[in-house]
C-alpha cells in the first residue's frame, strides 16, 4: 500500500496526474481513494490532491506523518505539505517557481531555498524540472505527466500499465505529448 | 457487474441513470457541480441547468408528478433557495421518484457558510441518506427512488465534498430500469390551500413513522461489531476516519439518517456504557442519540467547525478510548511528525487570486478610485476581496448584493453619520448570479425609487463553478442553441432609467461610465461585459513588457493585483508567460513604460 500527496496550484495538472496514478493502482488490484480540490481554491489557490491505494483503503484523506511520496508541482507548496509526509518518504520536486501574491506584492518572502530544506527533511529528494523536460516533450503543459514519469520510476508498477492508464485518461490530440513527456520523467527518476 | 474509480459526483450521477432518471435539474455550486454534468453524457434523460435552486426544484416536483423519476443536485446553500418548495413537497408526495442531492462543503473549500443541511430533511420531514464513499453514492440514489415511490415523498441525499470529489471503486450494473408512471388529477393531494394542507400534515407524519421502520431494517445502518468496550456511532464520510483512526472499535455505521433506527440505536448501546458519536458540523447524530436517554459524547470532543479527518478524530478521542480500553492511544498513533523544519510555520499563503486578463479587474479599479461602498456577491470576482485591490464592502449570498445595495442607499440618505455614502453605493454581481438572484433586487430598486448602481460583471458564463451556460448564453448544457436572454433590454424592461454597457478592459470608458451612473440620482444598470479569460486561452494576443528605463516604480500598476505583475530585484516586470495581454497595466502607466511585446511601445 502506498500514499501519495501532490501539492501545487491550480492549472498545473494535478488533478490528471492523481488520475492517471490512481488508474495504475486500480490496475494493479489495489483499493483505491482518490482526493481532489474544485472551485475556488482553482483559481491560482493552493491546490492538493491525494492517492491512496493498498488492500482496503478507509480515508481518501491522508492523515500528516503518512504519505509515502510527495510531489512537488511548485516549489513552495512542496513545504507546505511537508508535514503529511511519512519518515523515509520520498520527495519529488518541479524545480518551478510561481511567486503567490503576498510576494508579488513584495509582502512576503519566497523560500528561495526550498530544495535545500526539503532535501534537509526528506534526504533522497528527486529535483527535476518537469516544466522544461515538458516543453522538449513537444508541450509545456504535460508537466504533469513528467511528473507522473518521475514517481513511476519510484514503483514498482509495468511500464505498460502506466501506459495504459494514460491513453485511457488522455484525450486523443494531447496523447502523444503526454506519453513522451511521462517517459522524459520515468528517465530522469 | 463492472468496476471503476468514480468520483462520488460521477457515482450520484451513474447511479440515477441506472434508476431509470428521466429529468435532471440543478443550479451549479461547488462541490455538486459535476453530477449534472455527468447525467448529460447519457443521451436519454432531460437534463437542464436551472436559473437557480427553488427553479430546479419546482421542475422536478412537476417531472415527478408528471410520473418522471427526477434528480435534483445543489450545494448545501442552494436548498436555502430551494426551501420554499422543498417544505411543501413533502405534503403533496411525488408520483415517480424525486431525489434531491445536497452537497455539503464542511471546511468551506468553495462556499460563504458550513452549514448542515441534514437538518432540511428534519424539517421537511422527508427520509435522508448519507452515503460514505462512491460506492454507497451509486447504490443509495438507486435505493431513494424506490424509497420515494414506495412512500410518496421526496428523499435528501445529502453529501459532501470529500464524498462528491473523492474516487474509490463502484461495482455497478449497465442496465437502465423503465419507469413511466401514469398521471392522474388529484387536487385535495396536491393543491396546498390550508384546508387541504392540514389534512396532508398528518398523512406525513404517519409516513415518517413507518420510513422509522424502513431505517431499522435497511442495509445502509449496520452494526460492526469488533471491540467490547469501544462502540462509535457515525455516518458519511466520518465512518472512514473512523475506521482509520480506531480500527478496533465497534461501529454504528448509518447511513439512513433520518428518521434514525431509534431500535437499532438502543441494541448497539446496549453493549457499550457510553458512544461516541462522530460527525463532521452539527451534534445531530448525537442530540438525538443523548435525547434518547443514551450517554454519548460527541461535541465535547470532537470538532464541530470545519471538516474532519483521521487525525482530528483520533487526537479528540484517544485519551478516552484509552481509558476504556488500556491500549495506548486506544489504537490511534498520533502522526509521526518530528524534525519539522520551522520555516513551514511562516509560508507565505497562496490565496486564490482573480486571473492575469479576468475581465472583472477593470471595473474593480474604477471603483476603488472612486471610493464606492460595494456589495457583492458570489463569483470570481468575490476575489477581489483580497490585498490589494480590497474592492467590496459585503457579500452574503448569490443574488444579494442588489437589495443589499438599496438598503445601504436608504439608511444612509437618512443618516448624519454616513452623510453622501448614499451616492457611492454600488452593486455588483456575475451574468449568471443576476440571473440567479438579483433580477428580483433590480425590480425593487426601480420600484422603490432607489439609485444604487447595479453592474453586472457579465463575462458570458458561469466562471467559478467551471463555465457552464446560463439563460444569458444561448446555449443549453447540451450544447444546443437557444435564446440568449439580452440583460440590457431585461434592464430597461423593468424600468431602469439607464442601462450602458462597457468594455472592463478599457479602463477610460469604464471610469468614465461608472462615474457618471454612480453618482447619479436615478436607477442605473452597467453591463461590463467581456468572455472569461479562461475561456477565450485560443485568442491571438500579445504579452506586455515593462520598459525598466521607463518605469519610475511608481507602482501604480501593482495596485491592479495582476499576477502577472511582479516584483523582480525591487522592479515591476511583467512575467510574459502569466501576461493574458488585457493591456490593463499600460493603459494605467503614466510614463508609457509598458507596452506590447513586439509592439511599437
Amino acid at each position: 500500500m502506498a500514499d501519495v500527496v501532490m501539492a501545487g496550484t491550480g492549472g498545473q495538472g494535478i488533478i490528471l496526474a492523481a488520475r492517471i496514478v490512481a488508474e495504475v493502482a486500480v490496475r494493479m488490484g489495489y483499493d483505491v481513494k482518490t482526493s481532489e480540490v474544485h472551485g475556488m481554491a482553482q483559481r491560482g489557490g493552493s491546490v492538493v490532491s491525494m492517492v491512496r491505494w493498498g488492500e482496503r483503503v478507509f480515508s481518501p484523506l491522508i492523515p500528516r506523518g503518512h504519505a509515502d511520496f510527495l510531489l512537488a508541482f511548485e516549489g513552495l507548496e512542496g513545504l507546505r505539505c511537508l508535514p503529511f509526509l511519512k519518515p523515509g518518504g520520498r520527495v519529488i520536486v518541479n524545480l518551478y517557481r510561481l511567486d503567490p501574491l503576498p510576494v508579488l506584492r513584495g509582502d512576503a518572502d519566497y523560500p528561495q531555498d526550498y530544495l535545500e530544506i526539503i532535501r534537509g527533511f526528506a534526504p533522497g529528494t528527486l529535483a527535476i524540472d518537469a516544466v522544461e523536460m515538458a516543453r522538449a516533450a513537444g508541450n509545456p503543459r504535460v508537466a504533469s505527466a513528467v511528473m507522473a514519469g518521475a514517481l513511476s520510476s519510484l514503483l514498482d508498477f509495468p511500464a505498460d500499465i502506466w501506459e495504459e492508464a494514460i491513453r485511457t485518461l488522455v484525450p486523443a490530440r494531447a496523447l502523444e505529448a503526454n506519453l513522451r513527456g511521462f517517459a522524459a520523467g520515468r528517465r530522469a527518476g | 457487474m463492472r468496476r471503476r474509480l468514480l468520483s462520488g459526483n460521477e457515482a450520484i450521477a451513474l447511479g440515477a441513470y441506472s434508476a431509470g432518471v428521466r429529468v435532471g435539474t440543478a443550479y451549479p455550486g461547488t462541490p455538486s457541480t459535476e453530477i449534472l454534468e455527468e447525467l448529460a453524457r447519457f443521451p436519454e434523460p432531460y437534463v437542464e441547468w436551472s436559473p437557480n435552486e427553488k427553479v430546479a426544484l419546482e421542475v422536478g416536483m412537476g417531472a415527478a408528478l408528471g410520473g418522471a423519476r427526477t434528480l435534483v443536485c445543489m450545494k448545501h446553500v442552494g436548498l436555502n433557495v430551494a426551501a420554499d418548495p422543498w417544505m411543501t413537497l413533502s405534503y403533496i408526495g411525488v408520483n415517480a421518484g424525486l431525489v434531491l442531492v445536497s452537497a455539503d462543503d464542511p471546511g468551506m473549500h468553495s462556499s460563504q457558510n458550513e452549514q448542515d443541511n441534514r437538518y432540511y430533511a428534519v424539517m421537511a420531514k422527508v427520509p435522508m441518506l448519507e452515503p460514505s464513499d462512491s460506492q454507497e453514492a451509486y447504490e443509495m440514489v438507486r435505493a431513494a427512488f424506490r424509497l420515494s415511490e414506495e412512500h410518496d415523498v421526496p428523499v435528501l441525499l445529502r453529501t459532501e465534498t470529500r464524498v462528491c470529489h473523492s474516487r474509490s471503486m463502484v461495482e455497478y450494473r449497465q442496465e437502465r430500469e423503465e419507469v413511466d408512471l401514469p398521471y392522474e388529477k388529484d387536487y385535495v393531494k396536491r393543491v396546498m390551500v390550508p384546508g387541504h394542507a392540514r389534512l396532508r400534515h398528518p398523512v406525513l407524519i404517519a409516513k415518517l413513522e413507518r420510513l422509522r421502520e424502513e431505517a431499522e431494517r435497511s442495509p445502509f445502518n449496520r452494526a460492526e461489531m469488533r471491540s467490547s468496550r469501544v462502540g462509535m456511532v457515525t455516518s458519511g464520510v466520518c465512518y472512514q476516519y473512523v475506521r482509520e483512526a480506531f480500527p478496533e472499535a465497534s461501529v454504528l455505521k448509518l447511513g439512513f439518517t433520518h428518521p434514525l433506527p431509534e431500535k437499532l440505536i438502543h441494541e448497539f448501546a446496549s453493549h457499550f456504557h457510553r458512544l461516541y458519536v462522530v460527525e463532521e458540523l452539527e451534534p445531530y447524530l448525537e442530540e438525538r442519540i443523548k435525547a434518547m436517554g443514551i450517554d454519548a459524547v460527541g461535541k465535547a470532543r470532537v470538532p464541530r467547525t470545519g471538516e474532519l479527518d483521521p487525525d482530528s478524530v483520533g487526537r479528540a478521542l484517544a485519551d478516552i478510548v484509552e481509558m476504556d480500553t488500556g491500549v495506548r492511544g486506544g489504537g490511534w498513533s498520533p502522526p509521526l511528525q518530528e524534525g519539522l523544519p520551522p520555516i513551514l510555520n511562516e509560508l507565505p499563503a497562496r490565496p486564490p487570486v482573480m486571473c492575469p486578463g479576468c475581465p472583472h479587474r477593470g471595473v474593480f479599479h474604477a471603483l476603488s478610485r472612486m471610493k464606492a461602498v460595494v456589495s457583492s456577491d458570489i463569483g470570481c470576482y468575490t476575489l477581489s476581496v483580497f490585498s490589494p485591490i480590497e474592492g467590496i464592502d459585503c457579500q452574503v449570498c448569490m443574488g444579494a448584493s442588489v437589495g443589499m445595495a438599496l438598503g445601504l442607499e436608504k439608511a444612509f440618505l437618512s443618516s448624519e453619520a454616513n452623510r453622501g455614502k448614499e451616492k457611492k453605493v454600488v452593486a455588483v454581481l456575475g451574468d449568471s448570479t443576476f440571473i440567479h438572484g438579483g433580477i428580483t433586487g433590480l425590480i425593487d430598486i426601480v420600484y422603490n425609487r432607489g439609485f444604487s448602481t447595479v453592474i453586472i460583471l457579465d463575462n458570458r458564463t458561469t466562471a467559478m463553478t467551471g463555465f457552464q451556460p446560463h439563460p444569458g448564453t444561448g446555449r443549453t448544457i447540451r450544447g444546443e442553441e437557444t435564446f440568449a436572454l439580452d440583460l440590457a433590454e431585461l434592464g430597461r424592461a423593468v424600468g431602469v432609467e439607464s442601462v450602458r454597457v462597457i468594455d472592463p478592459w478599457d479602463l477610460e470608458e469604464t471610469g468614465r461610465v461608472l462615474e457618471e451612473e454612480v453618482g447619479a440620482e436615478r436607477s442605473s444598470l452597467v453591463i461590463a461585459r467581456r468572455g472569461c479569460v479562461q475561456r477565450e486561452r485560443d485568442r491571438e494576443y500579445s504579452p506586455y513588457r515593462v520598459d525598466a528605463e521607463a518605469c519610475n516604480d511608481c507602482g501604480l500598476c501593482m495596485r491592479l493585483g495582476c499576477p502577472a505583475l511582479v516584483k523582480r530585484e525591487g522592479s515591476v516586470a511583467v512575467d510574459e508567460t502569466l501576461c493574458a495581454g488585457c493591456s490593463l497595466c499600460a493603459q494605467l502607466c503614466r510614463r508609457g513604460a509598458i507596452a506590447e511585446v513586439g509592439g511599437d511601445g
